[in-house]
């Protein structure tokens, strides 16, 4: 396909790997914040084809996989219900709650069902006005344009029978609490492309200049990747802390306008928690309060629930990068995508099961 | 769950600048996106979708550049060989000794 294959090409690949090994002098840890980029570089093996002093942390970029256990047990309570329909994306529905999951709800006879777009959710509600329908909005600031369409679609036509459970998290918000943390070994970003597509790279300026970290726009192909590694490493070993944009082909400096309006119009900024990490201010989005009356918290009085998350699962370690997956005790045995422990070993882009798919054991590093 | 591939617009329908729908060609699977967000987009576009919405339009010219990027490395290299001096390139390489 175009656009995807020749990013593939196995000869341009080499001479990426070929020129960053060039040019490393010293030893650098990486992150790439996107599940998507993790599920990539584990499937096409590129932290294999990197000098070994490249190290690359995988970082909280997997929305399934940091949705708070609170906002499963309340997406479960609403799914319960017999006058609901409650709609989903796929990757969503075997995260563990606190006791059991949306397709263990699912096979008790509550209906839930997936959905490809969120308008799709919409689309439902007005085929089913005797039903209430509500949309489980989570993703990145990728996901949000998505929603804050069908929010302003269903109130553009007054729709009554449908909400949603909103649990959008924001990335530079996630990147600072990573910066911020103790023991932060991470000296370069390869910020999210998708993301970026839609909100531009302007707010990275003052993350980079404060923290003197190298961030770079990359997308999602072998090659994107290696180019991303390729100008975060160029600028480390001279010094530099810039904002440099790999993905030029999708990304533009300021984003996607007319996305961004609209999102301003239905969302506002609002402390969100993050499974495994814990509560980090305005790093969510939540409805403004003129769309209150499409917030299915409010209208299933699921707002006041409150849960601790199982301690037996690493996956906040994971996410800042402190542990690989295999280094999880539970990592395979107790844990498995079958009879997943935590939310990284649900979400193909999750990093646990991105190593149990592809990499079982740690490989030893041939180059 | 960010996953969002390219195609190409092969038809549109509606005006209306938000419910614009088009056709896309996924390497032969044709699925709907709405082209709300990209009201510049014309058929033989290629976009970038994800969860039934084109995110944005593919810079045809600016995705060239990741082997315009390879073909200063190789001259570089082949520059390097020859004359045995570095920075001769027209590409700043400020990684180079
Ligand atoms: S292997 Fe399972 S239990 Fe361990 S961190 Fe990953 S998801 Fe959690």
């Amino acid at each position: 396909m175009k656009f995807i294959d020749e990013y593939r090409d196995s000869t341009a690949t080499k001479r990426y790997a070929q020129e960053i090994a060039r040019i490393t002098t010293r030893p650098w840890t990486l992150m790439e914040v996107c599940g998507g980029q993790t599920h990539a570089i584990i499937k096409f093996g590129i932290d294999e084809l990197l000098p070994k002093k490249i190290e690359l942390i995988h970082g909280p970029g997997c929305p399934v996989c940091v949705t708070p256990v609170e906002i499963i047990d309340k997406a479960l309570e609403i799914a319960s219900r017999p006058e609901v329909i409650f709609c989903s994306f796929g990757d969503m529905l075997r995260v563990p709650g606190s006791q059991t999951d949306l397709l263990a709800v699912k096979a008790r006879g509550g209906d839930v069902r997936i959905v490809y777009s969120p308008l799709d959710a919409v689309k439902l509600a007005e085929a089913n006005p005797q039903r209430q329908v509500v949309f489980f909005a989570v993703g990145f600031e990728t996901t949000a344009p998505a929603t804050a369409m069908t929010v302003y679609q269903a109130s553009q036509k007054g729709l009554k029978n449908f909400s949603l459970l909103v649990s959008h998290v924001l990335v530079p918000p996630a990147i600072e609490a990573v910066l911020g943390s103790e023991g932060c070994r991470v000296q370069a970003f390869l910020a999210a492309g998708h993301v970026c597509a839609v909100m531009g790279y302007e707010e990275y300026f003052p993350i980079a200049a404060r923290y003197r970290v190298p961030i770079v726009v990359t997308g999602f192909e072998p090659l994107d990747i290696l180019q991303g590694v390729l100008m975060c490493i160029e600028q480390l070993e001279i010094g530099r802390a810039e904002v440099q944009n790999q993905y030029s082909r999708s990304v533009r400096q300021s984003g996607n306008r007319p996305a961004r309006e609209l999102m301003a119009r239905v969302f506002q900024v609002v402390p969100r928690k993050w499974r495994g990490v814990g509560e980090i201010p305005m790093s969510g989005l939540g409805l403004r309060h003129e769309y209150d009356g499409f917030d299915a918290e409010h209208r299933f009085g699921v707002a006041e629930i409150r849960v601790e998350e199982s301690s037996e699962c690493r996956s906040g370690l994971v996410l800042q990068g402190k542990i690989k997956p295999h280094e999880c005790p539970a990592f395979g045995t107790r844990c498995t995508p079958e009879h997943p422990l935590g939310a990284t070993m649900v979400s193909s882009e999750g990093a646990c099961a991105a190593y149990y798919r592809y990499r079982r054991s740690p490989k030893p590093v041939t180059s | 769950m960010c996953l969002a591939i390219p195609g190409k617009i092969t038809s549109i329908a509606g005006d209306d600048s938000l419910t614009r729908v088009g056709k896309i060609d996924f390497g032969g699977v044709l699925k709907e996106a709405s082209l709300a967000y990209v009201p510049e987009a014309v058929v033989g576009d290629y976009v970038i979708v994800h969860v039934g919405f084109a995110l944005s339009r593919v810079d045809e010219e600016e995705a060239q550049k990741v082997f315009e990027y390879l073909r200063e490395m190789e001259d570089l290299a082949d520059l390097e060989s020859s004359h045995s001096s570095a920075g001769a390139s027209g590409r700043p390489n400020p990684a180079s000794p």
